[in-house]
């Protein structure tokens, strides 16, 4: 038995943590949350609103624009038509709008987080432990203290999804610009570029491939996050998961399953064909 | 006071270079302070001046901190000591603007694998340096242009780099690096990754380059051949120290020590000694000038172009100046005593 004197009450700090944080600025909290969720209801408003016809067509302009296939084109567009015709359509638009608001702040948040750890050992050496823990702590444990902070609903659901889902970009971010060849680098110097020319102009261009394979990896996370995050109040097809289950409903359990497969399949599709792009560009592609 | 100074440079990779310093300042050698102390000294109290015109290379064993030595000139890297002057400034003083302004107008670097932009074209390439300047596009692409063709990669424009041959693709790294019309021309291993026959073309090319444009040339080479054909003085380094600075010839005919020497055994002498430094000068005093009849020679000839006449003549040979004065003679066994030695 481990002696009860080095017990270190760590459980306790943290609740005190986020009493404090509750009290002194959950005013700040309350701004941002209502900030994000206004842009969130706007989105998922349109995308409801919107004729499923004209949904589907430009997510297969999107489909087309990142792979000039026809087949693959034709293929996630029949998918979408299949979410459709399992009646989910609405429930997935709902999903769709919580993964579009939580990948792009996951995006907005994690590149410039992995330019600066490529560029300074110090945040890297901080962040890297950070990642890791970000990745391997159940999301349980961080939507406790989202959800005091937030309340029920989509706010805290987005907010764990974005910690469980911008590791990737962020890391691929720092190692694609840590991996730029080092004599390339020095000849933009020699020239006398400043950091800002550097990091436009050679460094980002040159990490991109490895960046759209963190975005994609991203969009992927935060698709694995809906059931999670409806637990907590997020609508959509991970409501549907979770109401199955809760009724003994399999058949309805599974229908949502695989409409959030068909979703997951559409976003990888694109997310690869934008990675293949990029890779292109970058060794041989249309100039900067 | 020479256009570029180095003085007493020293460089230290390593976390903590004050120890590894003091034991290079006390003469201490690399692998002793390796050892001792676990930092790599890249230079050890290497002082040089280079002066404006004149194409200098520095050659040594991979390892010899030529690369490292180049690179303080762009400060690329900073010295661990040392000062580096350019017409009097010293840079190490400058700003981080105040250096980016330097580098722009008066460096361009080419790289021993050439450094391109794998993701611009040719032309964006070539036209990089005024792209950092922020020259306005049109302009900088005509300069580009005309530098691109002026290398011999007209219609190549609009390639990558990775569509181009090694030998092409450091066509582009010269033109890219002559675009910004800088006074200096840092050269780093730059032909060393070519085949021989290519990289005798460019060798050739960039002659006739300098003897239009007589830019300051650093030159890096592991290569005695290439240093003494490019060379108008040649620095040897080893292990980060300077071992010996001269003429070509006087590398070759005075070498400092047997790491010098080793180097050039296998050098072809006829084609690196020149009449000036073999003949008999003429003592003032007697004016024996020789005979009217010999043949008169230039001063810079080459051994293996004299050698045919001293055949032919073996009376004796007329060393004339520029200005067609006598300033020395030579005789056929002058002459095949210098190749055999
Ligand atoms: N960034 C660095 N960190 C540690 N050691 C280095 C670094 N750069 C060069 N060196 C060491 O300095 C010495 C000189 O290297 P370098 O200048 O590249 O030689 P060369 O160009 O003549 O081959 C070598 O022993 C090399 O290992
Ligand atoms: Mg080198």
């Amino acid at each position: 038995m481990f002696p009860d004197k080095l017990n270190i009450p760590l459980g306790k700090s943290v609740n005190a943590l986020v009493d404090w944080l509750v009290v002194n600025y959950g005013d700040a909290f309350e701004a941002f949350a209502d900030a994000l969720l206004t842009v969130l209801v706007w989105l998922e408003h349109l995308l409801r609103a919107a004729p499923w016809w004209l949904v589907i067509a430009i997510i297969a302009a999107i489909a087309y624009h990142a792979s000039r296939s026809w087949k693959t084109t034709l293929g996630l567009a029949l998918a979408m038509v299949a979410i459709g015709t399992l009646g989910l359509w609405d429930k997935a638009m709902q999903t769709l709008a919580l993964m579009i608001i939580a990948t792009g702040l996951s995006v907005i948040i994690g590149i410039p987080v992995g330019i600066g750890m490529a560029m300074s050992n110090k945040l890297r050496a901080v962040m890297i432990p950070l990642l890791d823990m970000m990745q391997t702590m159940p999301s349980f444990v961080y939507l406790i203290p989202a959800l005091m902070l937030f309340g029920l609903g989509k706010v805290p659901a987005i907010i764990a999804t974005v910690i469980y889902a911008s590791p990737p970009v962020i890391r691929l971010t720092d190692l694609g610009i840590r991996l730029v060849d080092k004599e390339v680098l020095e000849a933009s110097r020699s020239f006398g570029a400043s950091r800002g020319q550097i990091l436009w102009g050679v460094q980002l261009p040159l990490a991109l491939p490895n960046i759209m394979a963190g975005i994609n990896q991203t969009t992927m996370m935060s698709i694995s996050m809906v059931v999670i995050a409806s637990m907590i109040g997020a609508r959509g097809l991970g409501e549907q998961v979770l109401t199955g289950i809760q009724r003994l409903d399999v058949g309805q359990g599974v229908e949502a399953g695989i409409a959030i497969v068909l979703l997951a399949v559409v976003f990888d599709r694109i997310g690869q064909s934008y990675g293949k792009k990029s890779r292109h560009s970058a060794k041989a592609g249309d100039g900067a | 006071m020479s256009y570029i100074d180095i003085r007493n440079i020293y460089k230290i990779f390593g976390p903590n270079p004050q120890k590894a310093l003091t034991l290079a300042q006390k003469g201490e050698n690399k692998n002793d302070i390796l050892t001792q102390t676990g930092h790599t000294v890249g230079l050890s109290n290497v002082s040089l001046s280079i002066e404006q015109g004149e194409t200098f290379v520095v050659m040594g064993l991979s390892g010899s901190g030529k690369s490292t030595l180049i690179r303080h000139l762009n400060r690329l890297i900073d010295p661990t000591a040392g000062e580096i002057l350019f017409g009097g400034e010293n840079i190490l003083n400058m700003t981080t603007a105040r250096l980016n302004a330097f580098r722009r107008a008066k460096l361009g670097m080419v790289f021993q694998r050439f450094g391109l932009l794998p993701h611009c074209t040719v032309l964006d390439n070539v036209a990089y340096g005024l792209k950092i300047q922020k020259t306005d596009r049109q302009k900088r692409q005509d300069a580009a242009r005309k530098w691109i063709e002026r290398v011999g990669l007209a219609g190549y424009e609009d390639s990558f780099p990775d569509e181009l041959s090694g030998g092409m693709q450091q066509r582009v790294g010269l033109a890219r690096a002559l675009t910004t019309n800088p006074e200096v021309l840092l050269m780093d291993e730059a032909f060393s990754a070519l085949d021989p026959l290519i990289r005798s073309d460019m060798q050739d090319e960039l002659m006739k380059l300098q003897s239009e444009l007589h830019k300051t040339i650093v030159f890096i080479t592991h290569d005695l051949d290439e240093a003494l054909k490019l060379g108008d003085r040649i620095a040897i380094l080893k292990d980060g120290a300077m071992i010996q600075v001269g003429r070509p010839e006087e590398i070759v005919m005075k070498p400092a020590d047997d790491y010098v020497r080793a180097f050039t055994r296998d050098i072809n002498r006829s084609r690196v000694l020149r009449a000036k430094t073999l003949m008999m000068p003429i003592d003032d005093n007697t004016q024996q000038a020789g005979s009217g009849d010999w043949p008169e020679i230039a001063a810079d000839m080459r051994l293996e172009d004299i050698l045919p006449i001293a055949i032919a003549c073996p009376a004796g040979i007329n060393v004339v100046n520029h200005k067609q004065q006598r300033i020395g003679t030579l005789s056929k066994d002058q002459v095949i005593a210098a190749l055999a030695a």
